[in-house]
């Protein structure tokens, strides 16, 4: 990783410094409700993200496949879970059930995008994959008839939280002394699952099947040449990509209680990808931050704008979410400009940039 | 057959639409391998700068066709300064850097531009001016009107000319030459920059063709209007081969031709009804002319994308494409 | 629907009420105003921004002239502040924003514009206590969840649905109908109505044919249905799909009377479809913009210098609903005036409205307009199921 997490030079530094951040991440739902609940809920969402990103990460940033359409997988987990537990089928399912399959149910999909794709590059890889996830949200659009099953446009609601018997994590409830509101409850879950997660990626990226992936993402032909079995580096980092993303849905599904497919347009798609270039692909730490900003700016900015105008100039000129959209746009370009490997850049990125592009 | 033959106009036309925003992706890949991804603003920016002029000029009543001419020469160079603009600013910058910066920084700029659009034309559907009166003509029992015409017409001359252009002037000769390696081209003596941002001006030129044809065809205009177009039209380029320039057009038309034939036909083969075998099974719903669709017009961009995996599947580098891109 | 002078009389009537609120209170300290969040949520961004800007205005102006009116409650002057937040019409940032309005203890809300985001918003609304009121979401599910305090002033699409089909059906009586959407909850949701409507009184419907909300070449839809030669199509969608679809619809000599639904029931079908749009059918849940009372529309325009689009009257009276409920109760405390809100009567902008135990709006009215010279004309009214001609049903309002 980088200088910051180096070990091996100063581990008390690191020990106090991860002590430091665990500490903020148990208390900050609590000092947030003091702010309001919406920013629970916000930071539910960029944990969420993190999770996307994370998991788009795999694929993009491992093994250098440019995924346009990696929303798909967070639908079909998502809608897995919507439709093993609500009203649409009657069925009501446990979580700790669902997730597991809502994350194979994914793979399959993912398997099933990367089969086709194996012999394709570059920008052909990215408008089949752009294909393939509108293809999946069209599906998901029209599988109301002739048979319903995700119930079209209407989308489905009544989808159950999670819960474990009587503990119900979207009710508030008063415990130890604390208002624990739904959004707080569901924040240390996702919180458990995303530090999950973190854990199998850093470990993933320094073993065997990391390396092999970065050798893919180098030179395939001189991956295979050293006896790797690309093909199956590949399928299985769509797998593991996409199984992240289903899990992610899952939890999407049961914290809103209500999904259609318009929560799965491209542009989520395409938000996604950004978060993984703009904290700089590949390394873990610089797509969990890139996720965060991205999550948090243009909220923060939806709420400061309007009253910056009011201030400056009396009255509201352009509205505060055209601001909110343009400012996005223009930190997207001027990032990019200014570090085009990202905020947090790999070493190994680092060192390509440092060489030819045109090879 | 002759709801077959309309189809196939109709499927034309709209391929015709797509393969002039095509051939902006293309040339600008065919010279830099970037996905210009704001290009479907820049068409939508066309369109609305038509608009504009148009709306302005109607009450006048001069002869339409003049001013649809002055709305198109005044979209032109407003798209050419942003098409400049933009690749001096956020893509040039970028030319050595990591595969997918300038595809976010594309990205950054079509989120610009749509959010700029609407600041300044409104978010509200707007109609466009129809001044050319539109007319029906009745071809062996199908129906094409003239501004369908006009539309294959302009497609074809726009073709040509961007051949002329690139295997007659010395422009061209230096926009293949700097798609073949910029290095070698830079030491021949070729200026990249200058002929980079020509191709981009140029591309932003067919872009305002596109978005006076799409207004006038259409008759309406707003500031999301580009990305859905932007989208086909890059998947049409794919098709076609990226970076080929009769690909795009080949692939622009094939896209609306299986659209058009797809959202046509499918449903009806698809309707397990019309099977003996199979209404038997589904008694219950083919009873008093039901049917059981599984793919109808719902699946029209189904449709699309599924021909362009195919394709892509079988021949990866698109229809017409002979260079397959290495890096990831 | 709404004639001049009755809804002039129903102002002054207001206007009556409001200055007979102030003489009830006793004389109020000069305490500082009491602020009153009321919240509104459509989308700002995106395809249908321009109606969110509609709705939004709409309750704006409320707030505004009840601000002008020096409102008090329980003895306080009261601020009314409007917070109007983006939903980007995406269930996701519904949530949120919903959660924001919740945490800023906004007394109410008037929104959201979606039946997709209103749906999933309404469920944190309850669980807070917050009254809420759809001027536009027309979706059944909304009050069918059986939630406490959340309203909507438009009728629902099974009310409308049925109205327009059966309108069609014994007014054209055509023998084979195309049924059209554009593949969003309101559209299909719409769809499913009228084509259910239709088959029950006999009429031949062909199989479903679906664009987008983004669809602007209907071309292939419209050739494969002319070889099916159907009397009638009715499309459920907005004027900016609709609008093409009827234009190209004429271009290729397809003969059928169009009928749509509210989203396609404005004046720009006609810009935007120019005279191929001449004769359509349409409806609109409640009475029209332009219908509405001319006390609201001069006040739009002198506001906002636009003329309102679609639902502007309701989100108009959505809001003003919750300050009339304040005011009766005497609180803007939720808890306190929801019961006035839940059994008041309030004669608004679009016409008289009542409450039924659900949330929706009893006997809403359906109008039903056909395009005549580039404007759409209402030709008949159905409440409660029964059709009556425009003109009788103003003259027994007048009556």
């Amino acid at each position: 990783m980088n200088a910051l997490f180096d070990t091996r030079n100063n581990p008390k530094l690191v020990w106090a410094g991860v002590a430091v951040i665990a500490l903020t991440l148990l208390v900050l739902p609590f000092a947030l409700a003091q702010v309001g609940t919406t920013w629970v809920r916000i930071t539910n969402f960029a944990i969420l993200y993190v999770l996307l990103a994370l998991g788009l990460n795999i694929v993009v940033g491992f093994a250098g496949l440019l995924d346009l359409g990696y929303v798909a997988f967070y639908a079909v987990g998502a809608y897995t879970y919507a439709l093993l537990a609500s009203p649409q089928f009657g069925l009501h399912l446990p979580f700790w059930v669902i997730l597991p399959i809502g994350a194979m149910v994914a793979a399959f999909f993912g398997v099933l995008l990367g089969t086709p794709t194996l012999k394709l590059r570059g920008d052909y890889l990215a408008i089949v994959t752009l294909g393939f996830g509108e293809i999946v949200r069209i599906f998901l659009n029209n599988l109301s008839r002739p048979v319903n099953v995700t119930n079209g446009p209407q989308g489905i609601a009544g989808i159950d939280p999670f819960s474990f018997g009587a503990f119900d994590f979207s009710k508030p409830e008063t415990l130890f002394g604390l208002d624990w509101s739904g959004p707080i409850k569901y924040y240390y879950l996702l919180l458990a699952v995303v530090l999950m997660v973190l854990a199998v990626n850093v470990r993933l990226q320094n073993s065997r099947i990391g390396r092999a992936w970065e050798a893919v993402r180098e030179d395939e032909t001189a991956a295979r040449a050293m006896g790797i079995n690309t093909t199956r580096m590949k399928l299985l980092a769509f797998a593991m990509g996409a199984s992240f993303g289903g899990v992610a849905g899952g939890m999407f599904s049961a914290i809103q209680g209500f999904i259609s497919p318009e929560s799965f347009v491209l542009v989520e798609s395409i938000m996604v990808v950004a978060m993984v270039v703009l904290g700089g692909m590949g390394n873990i730490w610089g797509v969990v931050l890139g996720a965060v900003l991205l999550s948090f700016v243009p909220e923060i900015l939806r709420w400061t704008v309007q009253p910056l105008q009011e201030a400056l100039f009396g009255r509201m000129l352009v509205e505060p979410e055209v601001i909110r959209m343009l400012i996005f746009g223009l930190a997207l370009v001027l990032v990019m400009l200014f570090r085009p490997a990202g905020l947090l850049p790999s070493a190994v990125r680092q060192r390509e940039l440092t060489d030819e592009r045109a090879a | 057959m002759d709801i077959f033959l309309q189809q196939v106009i109709n499927g034309l036309t709209l391929g015709a639409v797509y393969a002039v925003v095509a051939l902006g992706y293309t040339m600008v890949y065919g010279i830099i391998q970037l996905i210009n991804f704001a290009h479907g603003e820049v068409v939508m920016i066309g369109a609305m700068v038509a608009f504009t002029v148009i709306g302005v000029l109607a009450p006048y009543g001069w002869p339409p066709l003049l001013v649809v001419l002055i709305g198109v020469a005044c979209a032109i160079p407003a798209c050419m300064l942003v098409g400049f603009t933009v690749e001096r600013f956020a893509y040039r910058p970028l030319r050595r850097a990591p595969r997918l910066a300038p595809l976010i920084s594309a990205i950054g700029v079509s989120i610009i531009l749509q959010h700029l659009a609407m600041l300044i034309w409104s978010r509200n559907v707007m109609s466009f001016p129809q001044i050319i009166e539109s007319r029906t003509y009745i071809v062996f029992g199908a129906a094409i009107t003239n501004v369908q015409i006009a539309i294959l017409a302009i497609c074809v001359l726009v073709m040509a000319g961007l051949a002329l252009l690139v295997y007659r002037t010395r422009l061209g000769t230096a926009m293949r030459a700097t798609a073949q390696n910029p290095q070698v081209a830079g030491l021949m003596g070729v200026d990249i920059n200058r002929v980079i941002a020509s191709t981009f001006g140029i591309g932003a030129a067919l872009a305002a063709i596109a978005g006076v044809m799409v207004g006038t065809y259409y008759g309406i205009a707003q500031y999301t209007m580009g990305s859905i177009l932007g989208l086909k039209a890059f998947a049409a380029a794919v098709l076609g081969g990226i970076g080929n320039i009769p690909g795009a057009m080949l692939g622009g038309v094939l896209l609306g031709i299986v659209e058009a034939l797809g959202a046509g036909y499918i449903g009806d083969l698809t309707n397990l009804c019309r099977y003996d075998w199979l209404a038997s099974l589904l008694s219950e719903r083919c009873a008093n002319g039901g049917h059981f669709i599984l793919f109808g017009s719902n699946y029209q961009d189904v449709f699309a994308f599924v021909v362009l995996i195919l394709v892509l599947v079988f021949r990866p580098s698109g229809l017409l494409g002979e260079r397959v891109g290495d890096r990831a | 629907m709404q004639h001049p002078k009755i809804s002039l009389t129903l102002v002054a009537a207001a206007v009556v009420l409001i200055g007979c609120g102030e003489q009830k209170k006793p004389a109020a300290k000069a305490d500082a105003a009491m602020e009153v969040k009321i919240g509104h949520v459509a989308p700002m961004t995106g395809g249908i921004a321009h109606l969110g800007k509609d709705n939004e205005n709409g309750a704006r102006l409320a707030l505004d002239q009840a601000n002008d009116a020096n409102i008090k409650l329980g003895g306080k002057a009261v601020k009314f502040v409007f917070m109007g937040e983006d939903d980007q019409a995406d269930p996701k940032v519904g949530n949120l924003v919903a959660q924001k309005l919740v945490d800023a203890k906004v007394a109410g809300v008037v929104g959201h514009l979606n039946s997709g985001t209103t749906i999933p918003a309404s469920a944190l609304y309850t669980q807070a206590g917050i009254p809420m009121i759809s001027g536009s979401a027309t979706n059944p599910k909304l009050t069918e969840q059986g939630f406490k305090g959340i309203f909507r002033v438009v009728a629902r699409d099974d009310q409308q649905g049925p109205a327009v089909a059966s309108y069609l059906a014994t007014q054209n009586k055509p023998k084979v109908v195309a049924v059209i959407d554009d593949a969003t909850a309101y559209g299909e949701g719409l769809a499913n109505e009228v084509e259910k409507t239709l088959k029950a009184s006999g009429v031949q419907v062909l199989p479903r044919e679906k664009g987008t909300d983004k669809t602007t070449d209907w071309k292939a839809i419209l050739t494969k249905l002319k070889g099916k030669s159907p009397d009638a199509i009715f499309y459920g969608g907005m004027d900016a799909t609709g609008g093409p679809l009827m234009k190209q619809a004429r271009e290729l000599a397809v003969k059928a009377v169009f009928a749509f639904g509210d989203g396609a029931c404005t004046d720009k079908m006609s810009e935007l479809a120019g005279a191929a749009a001449e004769g359509l059918l349409c409806s609109q849940a409640g009475i029209p913009p332009q219908a509405a009372s001319k006390t609201f529309l001069d006040a739009y325009k002198a506001k906002f210098n636009v003329d309102p689009i679609l639902y502007a009257p309701f989100t108009y009276d959505a809001a003003n609903l919750i300050i009339n409920a304040m005011k009766r109760a005497d609180s803007a405390d939720p808890a306190k005036y929801l019961p006035e809100l839940e059994k008041g009567v309030h004669n608004g902008a679009s016409g008289r409205i009542e409450f039924d135990s659900k949330g929706d709006r009893k006997d809403a009215e359906i109008t039903i307009f056909v395009m005549k010279g580039g404007k759409i004309e209402p030709i008949a009214v159905v409440k409660g199921g029964k059709t009556q001609a425009y003109a009788d049903f103003i003259k027994a309002m007048g009556g």
